[in-house]
């Protein structure tokens, strides 16, 4: 029977592997991208959500995302991680790997992890469960069922439970911890996925401002290694990380640029302050 | 293996299960076959057919726990498996019956007044054991297999998913109750006289498939807990609570579902096939929504997401019923129709997760009972958005 | 086990009985029985219409009341040649045992009434010996066929019409003499066109080439239902190979006459099979329109939605009952309270379930469906208790029975009209309520954004029972409506609660055009598939259907497309 799952939605599984086999047409513009979308656009009953979007995101960078709501942050999000397709417009993580093809497991394998604007983790489950579930490993049904945790995985949950400063905790059932622990706890569980491109919604929402001051710490020590993408409306907390931000508004970009180059900007200033 | 039974149960659950087997296996025989009628210590043939009947109950129970307690999958279309396995069984009994028919032939009585002249293509091969054996356990899981393969892939959950497998055993119902479809119409299945060779009335015969049925109960209890205590069953509790974020961890949660749901569907088509040998009959009744929904209640009334629970449930809920029917029929509906809302609103955690909380006992899953509530029960009170319930 | 499955066969055949069937659109009655049964009534209306009619030939009267059979045959064949409408009554009479003689006086006797079958006139007292006038199964026989033939040549233009239809339907040779004479006296263009057709199918048995032409280019204006078949007779080709109708010339004016009828008659049943699927699908609707509010709109699984269906048809068999009692003259408008009765009663019980149970369980549908699975035990063996578990007798208003004919094969009941006028009644109301009053208004803030509603100082508790209290109610009329075309039982919302779901599910959650067009759909789709397969089979295939369309389309027909939600 497990073989006739593995099988059920064609190679797809095999994402991670080799993505020679994936023809291309027209990537090579982007050297070291580790995101590249152009001209996405996806509406919803008329609405245009995304407006023929186009963005970068070189490796190792920092990005943050900034706009007004409805600008078409998650949207955006969406569909990177294969949650909503879009009409129209192409979407390729790497250099070869379209993500308009691939579900969000899939994506996730391949190496983009997601943060959700909500904390989400799994609130039954231990805090070292939590990261059990999240850690790179095989994630198809047969090895789950018999798989055993060795003492490798042991320990990288132990460094990223010191990480995310939660080791006493281990044992604690996930749901009973402090809104902030949620959020840490969360992109922990990001990282143990070792992501190539990490994708935070209002990543220090709820927290208290020494765990936003450790949160952007975190974040800076983990650009370089990883590629991110911060939507964030905190501007204190964008100003103290970003080297290079994003303005979205009804669906496309309006500014992009250093921070003080973008705050600058009459559209941008138009945007957010009203006409 | 020595961390596999640990891991299983402590010492007290393993105790607690021999303590079962030998009950089952030692203590019933000798109680209703060799102790005399009238005894203290005589037990009924009646009472040994009911425990059998309530175990295979109880067994659906646990398979429908398993998706439900530990997926949060809802299925209303339980009682369509168990019936598959029971019809798969009841062809090959009817075959078994040979020539001692009311019309002495080798057709099925049914197919003889319907003036067949040969058995219908689904009757193929279905006087062998060992085919009828494969058709309760191929049947409802390639049917579960395939309408799985189909709602989960299209993201069907909660209450729609619900609702579509009521449907389902309704159009199955429907199908059965035509005599077109070679299953003996409205009557079903009965009449039999033997099952591999043992008469089918002798009070050992009952026994051993009372017998049986008990320790298909416990392998499927053990089998159970193997998967909730694995990682897959972490996986499931964890789409359970938060589907989207165990996508986004890379795992593709329709797979791990049409498992938990396939295998799920095979246990109940097995307990169908222990049942139907031991109540003599089997027809499209078994298939009704409402057959299927009270699944449901017996799980809940145990304790969702504990498995124990569910046998504890169907034994409960099902010895009442016995009971009442006997006693006052005409409440049972009262009784039966209070017991879901009395569950739903007072015990969300069933009986299990009672008293895990009066003692403090801490174990199993409900060790969060208290404090944030299983399977999807919010303590507080969220208000409706109108279509959330379609996601 | 036994009873299970007994009680379930009964609640499916009950289910069947009223749900499958084409709703009695009479398509094709073509049975004898039907044919005798309307020659009785005619007869019957013809015994009472004729009393008192002047003098009838004595020697007639006395030889059918004192003769032999033959002087009888004689007597009825005479009254047949003279065309006398007013001798019904006495063959009638005759025919039923009626007559009898009291020395030498006929009379007919009805009762403790007779009246004298030579002049008419009553006679009383009545005299104390009578002999019982006997008739022999031939002269029976001929006094039926005599009846036709009178009937046909009644003043009474209903009389006229049911004799004529029934000897159309009937398969016996009409005796065309008097046919003949009848096609002559005729005026009314419907029983003429009958008339005709009728000599056409006797002229079928011709001898003479021509005027068995003549006669299938007659028939080609005929609407009987059993004219294919004498055409299709004489295209048939016998066991020897040589065709029924040995002539080509007829055999060919009889295929065209055929290709006419049938286009007739297709046309009669494809009427038939749309004002079915209309039925049902207002049924439908009426079914999930209030489904449509409380899960379409609030979100609340109720699974005790159809056993709100079944109060509301018991509430009105509680009117109905009241009628009988208290004003029987006004029973006929017995259903202009029992249709607020329903609703209010509906509901209320809606409302106490809202305040008791389903409040309590918001946000969590698995669990709200269980509980209101719950409460529809309760409510069902409730009923049981009270009513009893067999189904009760509500009656139609005398305005409801019956139909208008629109074609010769279709009959259009008027308790079906009234019901698919109904949904649409009931339909506008809603749709006024939800966009025109203030409810409406709280109604749908409330279920869009909670907080928010709660904050502009909408009683958003209040709200909810209101609506649940609406969506209920509406249920109760279609209970109403439904007890005046099918059984009331305790188990008549069992059978529409999956119906009900699936066209609230087709329709897209929230979407009251969805809920309308997935019930007309479903109705459609039921009653095409039921016209080539059978009803079970229909039904599966429906199910099956939406099975599959659901898992393509999860969100429905007409559910908007929305950003994906968070976790």
């Amino acid at each position: 029977m497990s073989t006739a799952m593995q099988s059920y939605e064609g190679g797809s599984v095999s994402v991670d592997v080799n993505f020679s086999h994936i023809a291309l047409p027209g990537l090579d513009a982007s050297h070291g991208a580790v995101l590249y979308l152009d001209d996405i656009t996806v509406s919803f009953d008329g609405f245009r959500a995304l407006n023929k979007l186009s963005l970068m995101i070189e490796t190792g960078e920092l990005r943050c995302v900034i706009g007004p709501n409805g600008a078409g942050k998650t949207t955006m999000m969406d569909v990177i991680t294969g949650r909503t397709r879009p009409d129209a417009g192409s979407a390729f993580f790497g250099q070869t790997i379209d993500l308009r093809r691939f579900n969000e497991a899939d994506i996730a394998k391949a190496g983009i992890g997601r943060k959700f604007q909500k904390p989400t983790i799994f609130e039954h489950h231990t805090v070292f469960e939590n990261l059990e579930l999240a850690m790179k490993s095989d994630k198809r049904v047969r090895r789950t069922l018999l798989t055993r945790m060795n003492g490798d995985e042991h320990s990288r949950i132990d460094e990223t439970l010191t990480l995310i400063r939660l080791s006493d905790s281990r044992q604690r059932i996930a749901g009973l911890l402090s809104h902030g622990q949620k959020q840490w706890l969360e992109i922990g569980m990001l990282l143990i996925q070792e992501p190539k491109l990490l994708l935070l919604d209002e990543p220090v929402a709820g927290m208290t401002d020494e765990e936003t001051e450790r949160t952007a710490e975190l974040f800076l020590s983990l650009a370089g290694k990883h590629s991110l993408v911060v939507v964030e409306h905190d501007m204190a907390f964008v100003a103290s990380i970003a080297r290079k931000v994003t303005v979205l508004h009804e669906g496309s970009v309006l500014a992009e640029g250093p921070l003080a180059t973008v705050q600058n900007d009459e559209r941008v200033i138009e945007v957010y302050l009203g006409r | 293996m020595r961390a596999l039974l640990t891991r299983l149960y402590g010492t007290r659950g393993w105790t607690a299960i021999g303590v079962c087997i030998v009950l089952l296996c030692v203590a019933m025989p000798l109680a209703n076959l060799v102790a005399t009628p009238g005894s203290a210590f005589h037990v009924s043939d009646y009472f040994v057919t009911l425990a059998g009947k309530i175990m295979c109950y109880a067994m659906v129970a646990v398979a429908l726990d398993l998706v439900w307690g530990y997926a949060g999958i809802l299925s209303l279309g339980h009682g369509l498996f168990f019936a598959l396995g029971g019809y798969a069984m009841g062809m090959y009994l009817m075959r078994s019956i040979g020539t001692d028919g009311h019309y002495q032939t080798e057709l099925p009585d049914f197919m003889v007044f319907l003036d067949w002249k040969q058995l219908p293509w689904q009757w193929w091969n279905t006087d062998q054991f060992w085919w009828a054996m494969i058709l309760v356990v191929a049947v409802p899981g390639l049917l579960a297999y395939a309408f799985g393969y189909f709602a989960f892939r299209s993201r069907i959950k909660g209450v729609y998913f619900s609702i579509i497998t009521q449907a389902l055993t309704y159009a199955a119902m429907l199908l059965f109750f035509r005599n077109e479809t070679g299953f003996g119409g409205n009557n079903g299945f009965t009449d039999f006289k033997r099952i591999v060779g043992f008469a089918i009335a002798r009070p050992e015969t009952r026994m051993s498939l009372s017998i049986l049925t008990g320790l298909a109960l416990i392998a499927t209890l053990l089998i159970a807990r193997t998967i909730v205590t694995s990682r897959f069953g972490r996986v499931l509790t964890a789409i359970r609570d938060a589907e989207s974020r165990v996508m986004f961890c890379g795992y593709d949660t329709s797979r791990y579902k049409l498992f938990v749901w396939t295998l799920s569907a095979t246990l109940c088509g097995i307990a169908g096939a222990l049942y139907v040998p031991q109540v003599g009959i089997i027809n499209p009744s078994e298939m009704s929504p409402a057959n299927s929904i009270e699944i449901a209640i017996w799980v809940a009334v145990g304790g969702r997401g504990t498995l124990i629970g569910a046998v504890l449930g169907a034994g409960l809920v099902n010895g009442a019923k016995s009971v009442f029917t006997v006693l006052m029929p005409e409440y049972w509906l009262y009784v039966l129709g209070l017991l879901f809302i009395v569950v739903t609103l007072y015990l969300p955690n069933g009986i299990v997760g009672w008293i895990t909380e009066k003692i403090g006992w801490r174990g199993g899953d409900s060790r969060m009972a208290s404090k944030v509530g299983i399977a999807g029960v919010r303590p507080q009170q969220t208000p409706p958005v109108a279509g959330e319930t379609a996601r | 086990m036994k009873g299970d499955s007994h009680n379930l066969a009964r609640r499916l055949r009950s289910f069947a009985t009223f749900y499958f069937p084409l709703f009695t659109v009479s398509i094709a009655m073509s049975t004898k029985s039907i044919a005798r049964r309307v020659v009785l009534l005619v007869l019957f209306a013809c015994a009472l219409g004729a009393r008192g009619a002047t003098a009838i030939d004595i020697g007639v009267v006395d030889a059918l009341a004192f003769g032999d059979s033959d002087e009888r045959s004689a007597a009825i064949a005479k009254l047949v040649d003279e065309a006398d409408p007013r001798a019904i009554a006495l063959l009638e009479a005759l025919g039923s045992g009626d007559l009898q003689t009291a020395g030498k006086r006929v009379l007919i006797v009805k009762g403790k009434d007779a009246f004298d079958a030579v002049t008419g006139e009553r006679v009383s007292p009545l005299p104390p010996v009578r002999e019982d006038v006997v008739a022999n199964n031939r002269v029976r026989r001929e006094i039926a066929g005599a009846l036709g033939v009178l009937k046909l040549l009644s003043t009474e233009r209903a009389v006229r019409l049911g004799a004529t239809k029934a000897l159309a339907l009937s398969s016996d040779d009409a005796p065309l003499p008097s046919v003949k004479k009848a096609l002559e006296r005729e005026s009314d263009d419907e029983i003429k066109a009958i008339l005709v057709s009728i000599i056409a199918s006797a002229g079928l048995k011709s001898d003479i080439v021509e005027e068995r032409i003549a006669a299938v280019r007659a028939l080609e204006h005929s609407s009987n239902p059993q004219t294919r078949t004498l055409l299709v007779q004489l295209l048939e080709k016998k066991s020897d190979g040589t065709y029924a109708e040995p002539d080509e010339g007829v055999r060919g004016a009889a295929s065209i006459s055929l290709r006419t009828v049938e286009n007739r008659l297709a046309w009669g049943e494809r009427v038939g099979l749309v004002f079915a699927s209309l039925s049902l699908g207002s049924v439908l609707l009426l079914a999930a329109l209030g489904l449509a509010i409380t899960y379409g709109l609030m979100g609340v699984i109720n699974m005790a939605h159809g056993e709100l269906m079944m109060i509301g048809a018991y509430a009105t068999y509680v009117v109905q009952n009241a009628f009988k009692v208290y004003a029987p003259e006004w029973f006929a408008w017995y259903l202009v309270l029992a249709v607020p009765i329903a609703f209010v009663a509906s509901a209320l019980v809606g409302m106490v379930l809202e305040r008791t149970v389903i409040r309590h369980l918001y946000g969590r549908p698995l669990e709200t469906l269980l509980a209101t699975w719950g409460i529809s035990l309760l409510l069902i063996q409730g009923v049981r208790t009270l009513f009893g578990a067999q189904n009760v007798q509500v009656e139609n208003p005398s305005w409801m029975s019956g139909g208008i004919a629109i074609l010769s094969n279709v009959v259009l009941p008027w308790n079906r009209i009234f019901i698919v006028l109904f949904a649409a009644l009931v339909l506008v109301a809603i749709w006024l309520l939800l966009t025109r009053t203030r409810l409406g208004l709280f109604v749908r803030g409330v279920t869009q954004n909670r907080p928010m509603a709660s904050c502009v100082g909408v009683a958003t508790a209040r709200v909810d029972t209101l609506a649940f209290g609406v969506g209920s109610g509406i249920a109760g009329l279609g209970g109403c409506a439904l007890s005046q075309i099918g059984n009331v039982g305790p188990d008549l919302g069992q059978s529409y609660i999956v119906d009900s779901f699936m066209v609230v599910v087709l329709g897209g959650v929230g979407q009251l055009a969805g809920t309308v067009y997935a019930a007309l759909g479903l109705g459609f789709v039921n009653k095409l598939i039921e016209s080539w397969s059978g009803a079970v089979v229909a039904k599966i295939a429906v199910l099956v259907f939406i099975i599959i369309f659901i898992q393509k389309r999860p969100q429905g027909l007409f559910a908007f497309k929305g950003r994906a939600q968070e976790a």
